[in-house]
């Protein structure tokens, strides 16, 4: 079975916001609700990078395993989904979640918040029909064979979606392409030389900057 | 004219030529030369270890920004997997535990030990103990306590039983009320306690007698007699109790309840973790409570149903105050007609 998962590929998100509003879109989600939403880290610097966060169908999932009701489950592909009839709206996976996906659309007094929303991967919920599937939860685009729109929308294909191996395989092929010595997530070579005071011979970083110059 | 103007520039043609290729050949050159520091810095984002650090430290920056309305989040949000561990892992086996060994010792004491009896018969006559007033709160905010309690433990333990034992549209309906009443009584029991903690905070001024109570356990420990005011040292112990972690939880009680003053995520994780080891120790003492003013010992409960207790219970459990108001004693035939004698004033319970 296919794990699903989301990857946003920090060197490639222009923070365009594409992403939120094709969510928005496909969901037909409630006024004040934004279940995706993108982060710009250093914003006018040169190391400004941004990255598009949503739910991240963790594999141990905090919101699960505080929810009192426990109405969570996990879909054979991976997928977090929550069954709106049996939440209370008591904010717990608010307080749980790392990356602020829970959202409630309201906020008042007697801790009402309503029911909570988040992103489902475009994979609807429990529901009866069709119709009250796409009311509470939006679009179940898996059911269809389709990835989130989200991803299928995003103009620089830095937000993937899709099984965990394939997403994997896809942004290494990029990482490969440039030329990073040690994955992606290792940053700037130069800087880490200057940080850990190596001095700054930089001989392989010139190769790197060659490497990622490069066209395929 | 042209012709001769054509036949004296051809000689350059070469010379142009050579130039332009040399020109070219040096451009080409000029990247893999000139800085490749520059370029190097260029060549993938600065997302380096320390930007990784931040952004898990839960420390914004100036220039960080969240598409979201509104929104209070970072990147990630360590803070909530610390809750998810601090509740799962610790509150919830240990408010179990805290509970479920009150009940056993309890159980236990019981079974082998006993209820505690009157050292001799009733007199009959009846000393004013609790004033209807305190008695109206006293049951109001008990009855509170045992709902929200009960709700509360639900709300932390109900998926384990319920859910597998009831089906999920029962159980649906059982949470669901668990929050509501919750949420709408939590605040009527805060106000309701400090009413109460105010109204007999004057019987529970600590006193040296009450150390020398502690100390004998209360008159378990040996046969010798423990002296005791109004409030004995275990009824001031669970006075305090309340006055201090009772108004904790309170308090973390309404941070919970009303998130629509806009407090903090973090605030409410760390009021969730104080309001349940709170909740959770007072319901564990509570349990005691109950054991002591029901079958625990005899003659206690009709003091808080009934307002008065007999001399008897009196000189047993509180002789001090015996001692001061035992010339107010009513014979049981008055109070039994249903007429409140003539000193059912506060007066007389209030002598500490």
């Amino acid at each position: 079975m296919a794990q699903m998962k989301f990857m946003c590929d920090a060197e490639r998100c222009i923070e365009c916001n594409g992403c939120v509003t094709a969510c928005k879109n496909a969901n037909d989600v409630e006024w004040g609700i934004q279940r995706r939403r993108v982060v710009t880290l250093d914003d006018g610097e040169p190391g400004e990078v941004s990255i598009s966060v949503a739910c991240m169908h963790c594999d141990d999932a905090p919101c699960m395993a505080v929810c009192p009701t426990d109405c969570f489950y996990k879909t054979d592909d991976g997928i977090v989904l929550h069954d709106k009839d049996l939440c209370i709206g008591c904010g717990y996976c608010l307080y749980a979640c790392p990356f602020g996906a829970p959202q409630f659309p309201k906020q008042n007094a007697f801790g009402e918040r309503g029911k909570m929303d988040k992103c489902t991967f475009c994979a609807g919920g429990p529901a009866d029909s069709k119709e009250e599937e796409y009311e509470k939860y939006g679009a179940n685009r898996i059911a269809e064979g389709k990835l989130p729109l989200c991803a299928e929308m995003c103009s620089t294909k830095a937000l993937l979606a899709g099984d965990a191996q394939t997403v994997a395989d896809i942004f290494r092929q990029r990482v490969v392409q440039r030329g990073h010595p040690d994955g992606g997530w290792s940053g700037n070579q130069r800087r880490e030389r200057t940080r850990t005071g190596q001095g700054d011979d930089l001989s392989a970083a010139d190769s790197l900057a060659y490497d990622a110059a490069r066209q395929s | 004219m042209s012709y001769f103007i054509d036949r004296r520039l051809l000689w350059r043609l070469p010379l142009l030529t050579l130039l332009f290729a040399v020109g070219l050949a040096f451009s080409q050159a000029v990247p893999a030369q000139a800085d490749p520091d520059r370029e190097a810095s260029l060549a993938v984002p600065a997302l380096d270890a320390d930007t990784w650090r931040q952004v898990r430290s839960g420390e914004i920056g100036p220039n960080f920004r969240d598409s979201r309305a509104d929104s209070t989040y970072n990147l990630v949000n360590a803070s909530g997997e610390n809750w998810r561990q601090l509740r799962n892992r610790w509150v919830s086996p240990f408010g179990l535990i805290a509970i479920g060994g009150m009940i056993v010792v309890i159980a236990l004491f019981y079974l082998i030990i006993g209820r505690k009896d009157l050292s001799g018969p009733r007199t009959g006559r009846k000393l004013l103990r609790w004033p209807l007033l305190v008695r109206s709160i006293h049951w109001t905010v008990a009855t509170l306590f045992i709902v929200l309690a009960l709700t509360g433990l639900n709300l932390l333990y109900g998926k384990f039983v319920f859910r597998p034992l009831f089906g999920d549209a029962v159980w649906g309906a059982m949470i669901s009320a668990s929050k509501v009443s919750h949420n709408y009584l939590g605040p009527l029991f805060g106000i309701l306690l400090i009413v109460l903690l105010a109204r007999v905070l004057k019987h529970n001024w600590p006193k040296k007698h009450d150390l020398e109570w502690f100390k004998k356990g209360g008159g378990m420990v040996g046969k010798a007699h423990v002296d005791a005011g109004f409030a004995n040292g275990g009824e001031k112990a669970w006075f305090w109790l309340l006055a201090t972690v009772g108004l904790v939880v309170v308090v973390s009680g309404f941070v919970l309840d009303f998130p629509n003053y806009g407090q903090g995520r973090d605030t409410m994780q760390w009021a969730n973790i104080l309001h349940a080891v709170g909740a959770l120790g007072l319901t564990a003492v509570a349990v005691g409570h109950i054991y002591i003013g029901t079958i625990g010992s005899e003659g206690s409960l009709e003091g808080m149903t009934t307002g008065y207790v007999d001399e008897t219970w009196a000189k047993d459990h509180h002789n001090l105050w015996y001692e001061e108001v035992k010339d107010q004693a009513v014979p049981e035939q008055e109070l039994s007609v249903g007429r409140p004698p003539p000193d059912d004033s506060e007066e007389a319970a209030t002598r500490s």
